[in-house]
């Protein structure tokens, strides 16, 4: 048996969360299907057919599918499933939207979020903003899993030369229909994948002040991200989220600015090799996990940081 | 257009969750416990709704144990207009609970439901997904903003690259994100009045339903603790230390 990943792209291209979720499957089994569904989305299917370790690549392309609305991928993925003992896709919003779905069709209890793959019916996964680590054993015939892509070190993009084959999309049951997207534009690397993060909080006190934190991104090769706080009062838009209910992420090195480290914001994060933080605040919680402490006013400190940053070259 | 909000008990987001030492699960004797952040947000746009005039009726459901009922009365005292719950000691999953979800359904049927995007203790992100593919309806997840027309709803959504705007085709499900609306808080005659809205009692026989957990939990552990709280002195000591020492820069 084999095992089938959904992939994350917008047509073009592979998102880079597939090969993190592919790195998963590979610790499950040997013959990895990935399921491109979209429209006109050749162009994914082909770079899918080129990561490293897949056999074979499942092109469904269809009007219908083209914002991969979950009332026509669904049924599809339900239709493959029976062919496979394990349906995986990266817990990104598309994942967590679609699997579920899925799961409740093929009347399989999905697991969320997995973080280690113990066998191939024991998997880990953190409840509670990460302050436990449940084990958890499915008896379910098929496993319908969500990889948490921090925890599996991504496939290499290329070195594989699988087969596409086409397979057909199903009807559109008119459920559901997409209207329109704002996407974030940003030249920055994506948080998700960034090898630094840059993260402002509530302490930034408006918009126009996480435009300082730009020069240090942009000196750090950073992606920039936020506190709840931060993106609820306008600062930011909400994509640049992190934590329990945001986005998780685990760079090498993450800078927390004037944000005080509630546990639902160190649930995102906390897995970052090197963690800074600057607050004005000396009780702040964020620095009981800091490796680098820094008691200072940001709106001095960070200005100061990027000069610093520029002379040590 | 009746609107169904199941509401779940979890433990309050201020408390710290501390693992049992047996490695069973968490430790929820003495500690504080609320509706879930997300579910007080559905049941704020639920009464709004009925304040606008889209939604006629504002139903809470909870399904667990006995003190469900207090989350229930909650619900009902910021405006709900009556209660379901659902009884049982069961260890709850999300499939489970879209299945006694879909059986109440059957019963009231709603013109909606408003769930919460995921429940913070399992945060499993999973019931209002499954409760739409049992039902053969329609979903909008992480909702940050609704707008009723055409037969349906206009919702934006919270996806990985911003926003993103779908319409669904009523009836519906939509599951909520942290930025739809700020709950309101329930006022004293309002807190008395919820005692004498009425709560109807079931089972999960009672709807046909087995409730048994379909995930075995081999264990739950303590993550490992990072080892922080160091201090620098200045930002030339900070730069210095991550250069020479942590090697990141
Ligand atoms: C259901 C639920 C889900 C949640 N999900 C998330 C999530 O995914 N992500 C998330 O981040 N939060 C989340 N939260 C919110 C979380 O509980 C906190 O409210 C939030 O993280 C606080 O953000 P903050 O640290 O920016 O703000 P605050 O807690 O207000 O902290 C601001 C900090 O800035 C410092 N500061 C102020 N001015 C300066 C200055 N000039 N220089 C230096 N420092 C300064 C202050 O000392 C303070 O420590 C969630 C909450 C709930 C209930
Ligand atoms: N036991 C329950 N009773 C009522 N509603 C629930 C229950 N469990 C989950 N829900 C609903 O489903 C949402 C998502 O939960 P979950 O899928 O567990 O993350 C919650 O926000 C609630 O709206």
């Amino acid at each position: 048996m084999s095992v089938l990943v959904i992939a994350e792209h917008d047509n073009d291209t592979l998102k880079s969360a597939t090969l993190h979720a592919v790195a998963a499957a590979a610790q499950l089994d040997d013959d990895i299907h990935i399921l491109v569904a979209g429209n006109a989305c050749r162009p994914a299917a082909d770079a899918a057919a080129q990561v490293a370790g897949v056999s074979k690549v499942l092109l469904a392309d269809a009007p219908a599918l083209d914002h991969q609305l979950a009332e026509v991928t669904a049924p599809l993925v339900v239709g493959l499933a029976p062919a496979y003992t394990h349906v995986l896709a990266p817990a990104t919003t598309s994942g967590k939207n679609l699997l579920p779905r899925v799961g409740a069709l093929l009347d399989v209890q999905p697991i969320s979020e997995i973080t280690a793959i113990q066998s191939a019916d024991t998997f880990q996964r953190p409840i509670y903003a990460g302050n436990a680590t449940a084990t958890v054993q499915s008896g379910d015939p098929i496993k319908v899993i969500t990889v948490r892509t921090t925890a599996f070190d991504a496939v290499a993009e290329t070195g594989g030369s699988a087969a596409v084959e086409t397979v057909d999309a199903p009807a559109d049951p008119g459920l559901s229909r997409f209207v329109g997207q704002e996407l974030s534009v940003s030249s920055r690397p994506e948080l998700t994948s960034a090898r630094v993060v840059v993260s402002g909080g509530r302490g930034m006190g408006s918009a126009d002040a996480f435009q300082i934190l730009e020069g240090l991104a942009d000196h750090l090769g950073a992606a920039i991200g936020a506190s709840r706080a931060a993106v609820d009062a306008g600062y930011v838009p909400n994509d640049y989220q992190v934590g329990q209910t945001g986005k998780v992420v685990a760079p090498e090195l993450y800078v927390a600015i004037g944000i005080s480290g509630a546990i639902q914001h160190l649930a995102g994060m906390k897995d970052s090799k090197v963690i800074v933080a600057i607050n004005k605040d000396e009780e702040a919680p964020i620095f009981q996990i800091a490796d680098y402490g820094l008691v200072a006013d940001l709106f001095k400190a960070v200005p100061e940081l990027e000069a610093e940053l520029k002379k040590a070259g | 257009m009746k609107v169904l909000v199941p509401v779940k008990r979890v433990i309050d987001y201020n408390v710290k969750v501390r693992v049992k030492t047996d490695g069973s699960g968490v430790d929820l004797s003495n500690v504080k416990m609320s509706m879930n952040p997300f579910d007080e947000i559905a049941v704020e746009e639920a009464i709004r709704m009925r304040e606008a005039g889209t939604a006629t009726e504002v139903i809470a459901v909870s399904i667990g144990v006995q003190q469900c009922q207090e989350t229930i009365r909650t619900a009902l005292a910021m405006g709900a207009d009556r209660g379901i719950h659902v009884k049982t000691d069961e260890e709850l999953q999300p499939l489970a609970v879209a299945k006694m979800l879909h059986a109440v359904v059957g019963h009231e049927q709603p013109g909606l439901v408003l769930l919460g995007k995921q429940a913070i203790d399992d945060d499993a992100n999973q019931t209002g997904q499954m409760l739409a593919a049992l039902l053969g309806w329609p979903q909008a997840t992480f909702a940050s903003k609704l707008a009723a027309g055409d037969g349906g709803l206009t919702v934006t959504r919270e996806v990985d690259g911003g926003l993103q705007t779908v319409w669904v085709k009523l009836p519906a499900i939509v599951t909520v994100d942290l930025r739809l609306n700020e709950p309101r808080y329930a006022s004293l005659p309002n807190i008395m009045k919820a005692k004498k809205k009425p709560i109807a009692g079931l089972t999960p026989e009672d709807l046909g339903v087995s409730a048994a957990p379909r995930l075995k939990t081999l264990g739950v552990a303590e993550p490992a603790k990072r080892q922080g709280g160091a201090k620098v002195a200045s930002v030339q000591e900070l730069v210095d230390k991550l250069k020479n020492e942590a090697r990141v820069i």
